[in-house]
């Protein structure tokens, strides 16, 4: 049966080791065209993508380390350094533009006190746009650390804000 | 007594979760012995969290339901919608593709098949290739993911092409705005997809398939997940596909945030391990898709149809629709509407008909002014368009796509030259940079929006020229189409681009 993609070990600390990655890393480039299943593998570990990890990527799949770096940087969700303790993603697609979408972005950002990606001065939250959730019958919509939320409105996400710190 | 509770994470996302477990706490205390069924959604998204209830005399429907309101549901004191199949907007349905969806536990695969699941891929499993790919042509299925190619046609291809190795690949990025029927039906029906990727590699020789899923999908991501390693263990997937002895194996693998890898070349760099960056045809992913070799590439909702097709036969699919548009289209209804959610319906339906009726208008109350359909490349339309059918050809004849069949419906609250400013905005996000028209022109896009805004008149015909340039210099409909909602945008709502708003607000 091929490996399941979402599969991660537990690193023990928060401190990447080299072992640590190179397990990581171990555990799926036994797929077809590993690379986007390994650095899933390690942010999914680690929150984001360690700098030691690219040489040790660019090693494991004789691809240089450009090449890793290139393919990061062209996809919206890996990062390269951590993100605050939350991650809170505000729809910005026009089906939730159309029932005030627009209006609580703005509202959450001002709230918070950052621009888009920003993370707050305490590091409580990340604030991310995200294009569609697929909640678009039942917007605004934002997913807190995975958890979605349809009909969201400011007093709602106020609370969830507060909630998680920031 | 059977409760069900959907597990569709738009049902969760209004708080399903919370509403099961205050059922069984509930029953728990009471002493009652209740059987909870968590299931896909019905695809009423405005009634979500919506519970039904069967105590013996068939389902009952209850929603939006709070937790709070669970002890009158079990008292059997909750006022309630009646029979959830009687409700005006589910009975108006042809439900082929999402039959069973939020009818059963998508994880179960003994209900799967009691509710005719499999029995596609057992008449197929009888059938040369050859005569899987000719039914698929005789049905008219066309892609549902945006292009409206002819399925057969595709499959066709790759069936012929000479190689020790194909791929069917099941494009489920679903990346466009007011659209989620992807996302419905792998959280609902996910054995589905999966019969219909198995049928499609007997057809074709594939005995290798992908599901490429959007990261914006986790609850799909963890379904698709479970229902493959059930399929695996129920003998469906594997070596030997219900003792046929054909193979046939399959993964998921998850995107990471680019709308552009939703065009299939560059879903298939992403496959690979590289930039999602489009790649010139041809040659023809059917030839030369991933990792060089033949592959098929469909939507969802395309590879969904397929065990229907089967099961009732090609004919039978085909008498639905109208012209060169067959079948039924699970149309998404979304944004600022009364009645938002997945309606199946046949080819045909008057836009407005969709609009005033099934979706009962805007839910602000307020008149409708613009509907987005298909998506962020789709154009927008407005009440004056609205005899237009819903069908490929028909919505090419007004100037617009039905995409993914997504309808985005806007009150007269909306600014278009914002909207417009949007679609370029993102267009210049989700660029893969290979063309300038595309890269450039879009961030262009944005700034000459902006001057006008500021009322500088002057602007209007660089944006049209601007859009004339993306459409013909773009190698992928992402810079080719955003012209499209930007375009009807000027074009239907010229007040809102006025060099004399500012000054008379
Ligand atoms: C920018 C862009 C985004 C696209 N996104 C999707 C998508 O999310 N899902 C999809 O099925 N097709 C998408 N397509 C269309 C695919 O390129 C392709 O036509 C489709 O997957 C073929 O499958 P079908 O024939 O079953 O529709 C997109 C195309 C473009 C240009
Ligand atoms: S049109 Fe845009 S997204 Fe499409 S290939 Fe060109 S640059 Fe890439
Ligand atoms: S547009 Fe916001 S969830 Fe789809």
């Amino acid at each position: 049966m091929p490996h399941t993609p979402q599969q991660s070990l537990q690193p023990s600390a928060q401190q990447p080791s080299t072992a640590e990655i190179a397990a990581l890393i171990d555990s799926q480039i036994g797929l077809e065209g590993p690379l986007l299943p390994i650095l899933h593998a390690i942010q999914s570990a680690y929150g984001h993508v360690p700098q030691v990890a690219a040489p040790l990527i660019a090693e494991a799949l004789n691809i240089s380390r450009a090449e890793v770096h290139g393919v990061m940087s062209f996809y919206h969700d890996f990062r390269d350094v951590p993100a605050g303790r939350h991650v809170v993603r505000i729809c910005r697609a026009e089906a939730c533009q159309a029932v005030g979408g627009a209006a609580l972005a703005d509202a959450a950002l001002e709230r918070l006190g950052v621009a888009w990606h920003g993370t707050t001065a305490n590091g409580a939250v990340t604030i991310e746009p995200v294009y569609c959730l697929g909640l678009c019958a039942c917007g605004p919509a934002a997913m807190v650390d995975g958890a979605l939320l349809g009909r969201v409105d400011f007093d709602r996400l106020d609370e969830i804000l507060t909630e998680v710190g920031a | 007594m059977k409760i069900y509770v959907p597990r569709d994470s738009a049902a969760k996302a209004l708080g399903a979760d919370a509403v099961a477990v205050a059922l069984q706490v509930e029953a728990d205390k009471r002493g009652l012995e209740i059987e909870l069924i968590r299931t896909g959604t019905r695809g009423m998204i405005w009634l979500e969290p919506l519970v039904e209830v069967d105590r013996g005399t068939g389902r009952e429907g209850f929603g939006p339901v709070a937790p709070s309101d669970v002890p009158a549901l079990l008292d059997g004191t909750l006022a309630g919608l009646g029979p959830v199949e009687e409700i005006p907007f589910f009975a108006r349905q042809t439900r082929l593709t999402f039959a069973r969806c939020g009818l059963i536990d998508p994880l179960n695969l003994t209900e799967y098949e009691a509710h005719g699941g499999l029995a596609g891929l057992r008449r197929a499993l009888g059938l040369s290739g050859e005569a899987i790919v000719d039914e698929v042509k005789l049905s008219g299925l066309r892609g549902r993911g945006g292009a409206g190619f002819p399925t057969g046609i595709k499959w066709d291809t790759v069936r012929m092409a000479k190689a020790d190795r194909k791929y069917i690949v099941c494009n489920a990025d679903e990346g466009d705005s007011g659209t989620f029927a992807d996302r419905m039906i792998i959280e609902g029906d996910p054995f589905c997809l999966i019969e219909g990727m198995i049928i499609a590699g007997l057809g074709t020789g594939a005995t290798k398939g992908f599901v490429y899923l959007r990261s914006e999908y986790p609850d799909a991501i963890a379904v698709m997940g479970e229902a493959i390693e059930i399929a695996y263990r129920a003998g469906v997937l594997g070596g030997d596909v219900l003792g046929s002895g054909s193979a046939f194996d399959l993964e998921v693998r998850v995107g990471a945030g680019a709308y552009v890898c939703g065009e299939e070349t560059s879903l298939l760099n992403s496959l690979e391990g590289k930039r999602g960056v489009v790649r010139a045809k041809p040659p023809l992913p059917a030839l030369e898709g991933a990792f060089g070799h033949p592959t098929v590439v469909n939507n969802v909702l395309s590879l969904a149809t397929v065990p229907v097709i089967f099961e009732k036969g090609a004919a039978a699919y085909a008498d639905f629709g109208m012209g060169r548009s067959k079948g039924t289209m699970p149309i998404q209804i979304a944004g600022n509407v009364k009645y938002g959610g997945l309606f199946e319906t046949a080819f045909g339906l008057p836009l407005g008909d969709l609009v005033n009726e099934i979706a009962g208008g805007t839910a602000s109350g307020r008149p409708v002014k613009a509907v987005q359909v298909g998506g962020p490349l789709g154009a927008y339309f407005a009440p004056s368009q609205f005899d237009t059918p819903f069908g490929y050809e028909e919505f090419d004849g007004a100037g617009g796509l039905i995409g993914h069949a997504g309808i985005v419906v806007f009150d007269d609250s909306a600014d278009m030259l914002k909207m417009a400013r949007f679609a370029m905005e993102f267009c210049a996000v989700e660029s893969c940079g290979k063309c300038t028209p595309c890269r450039i022109g879009a961030v262009r896009g944005v700034e000459t929006i902006d001057r006008i805004a500021q009322g500088d008149a002057a602007a209007v015909p660089l944006l049209t020229d601007l859009c004339e340039t993306m459409k013909e210099g773009s190698l992928c409909a992402l810079g080719g189409f955003t012209p499209y909602p930007v375009m009807s945008a000027l074009t239907l709502f010229p007040d809102d681009f006025a060099a004399t708003k500012e000054a008379a607000e």
